[in-house]
């Protein structure tokens, strides 16, 4: 009977280090890639109070007013542009498309020195208002890219509550 | 006179790669987790949607953040205020320690405005107006980014 060499087996060592640390790497990037909360971004408008900005820079074009109606939960009712009643499923789109026609932003951004005034309802959402903000500073299009239309946009004077 | 047998000189290396390894996981690590916006978040404000607001592309640098919270108090500094005159004269004291001790004028200022979604409109107006009245002239009304459309429609 023969017996086997036990002794000239050999054992195969798995390199465990570089795995570890491609896992590590991996779960790191993961880690810090996964989104929980969205970053935040800002309009920034530049607003002097009235008096200041009336004497500084006369308008050569006609304020637009945009008009936003709340009830009395503060949720949204009617939006006006000028005397334009946008009523619909999506107002705020609507009010998008007015604008970019109005504007004609073919020229490239920065192009109109048109200015926006919003006149909003004290107890409206303010998510509206930013809804409002957003229709008019710009849009973006089907690429993803970002296209800006009105650049000045103010709040009205406030009315009593 | 002996000679040393020449295949006996060992050259001792240094394994590198695990230093190495470490290194980029610290390099990355550093270039994440480094905040150059410094952004104050409240959970007690949940900002509302846009597709469009933008994370400033430089350093304010001046800002005064003021938080609007749903149940209509501000925060400012760390203090939690419910009324608007208590913000004035919160604010009040920020302008005096700035024209007192630093060249820099107000209308520099970036005012940064985080107002909850269901904030009243009204009130981030009269946040607006009582800056205004402090000769504050630069806002940034700062939103969630979005990668839906949030306007609706087609």
């Amino acid at each position: 009977m023969k017996f086997r060499n036990t002794e000239r087996r050999e054992t195969i060592v798995l390199q465990m280090t570089p795995m570890i640390d491609i896992v590590f790497q991996l779960l790191v990037f993961f880690v810090f890639t996964f989104k929980i909360v969205l970053p935040e971004g800002d309009f920034n408008i530049r607003m002097p109070s009235a008096t200041a900005s009336e004497s500084s820079q006369p308008s050569e074009t006609p304020l637009l007013k945009v008009r936003l109606q709340a009830n009395d939960e503060g949720d949204l009712v009617r939006v006006q542009l000028g005397d334009l009643v946008l009523d619909g499923d999506a107002p705020f789109h609507q009010l998008q498309s007015q604008i970019r026609e109005m504007i004609s932003d073919d020229a490239g951004p920065g192009s109109t020195d048109q200015e926006v005034e919003i006149e909003a309802d004290y107890k409206l959402k303010y998510r509206y208002a930013m809804n409002a903000i957003t229709a008019i500073t710009g849009y973006v299009d089907s690429n993803g890219d970002q296209h800006k239309l009105v650049e000045r946009v103010r709040f009205a004077p406030l009315a009593e509550k | 006179m002996r000679i040393r047998p020449r295949g006996d000189t060992k050259i001792v290396e240094g394994d590198l790669t695990p230093m190495i390894d470490m290194t980029f996981q610290l390099i990355a690590f550093f270039m994440l987790v480094i905040n150059f916006s410094e952004v104050e978040q409240d959970q007690r404000v949940q900002l509302p949607a846009s597709e469009l607001a933008q994370p400033p592309r430089a350093p304010y640098e001046h800002p005064f953040t003021i938080h609007l919270t749903r149940t209509d108090r501000y925060i400012f500094g760390g203090r939690e205020l419910s009324e608007l005159s208590q913000l004035k004269s919160a604010l009040l004291k920020e302008t005096q320690i700035i024209k007192r001790y630093t060249a820099k004028k107000l209308a520099d200022v970036t005012i940064i405005i985080r107002a909850d979604k269901n904030a009243k409109t009204g009130q981030v107006q009269e946040v607006i107006q009582t800056c205004q009245e402090l000769q504050f002239e630069k806002f940034a009304l700062r939103g969630k980014q979005s990668d839906v459309p949030t306007l609706g429609g087609p």
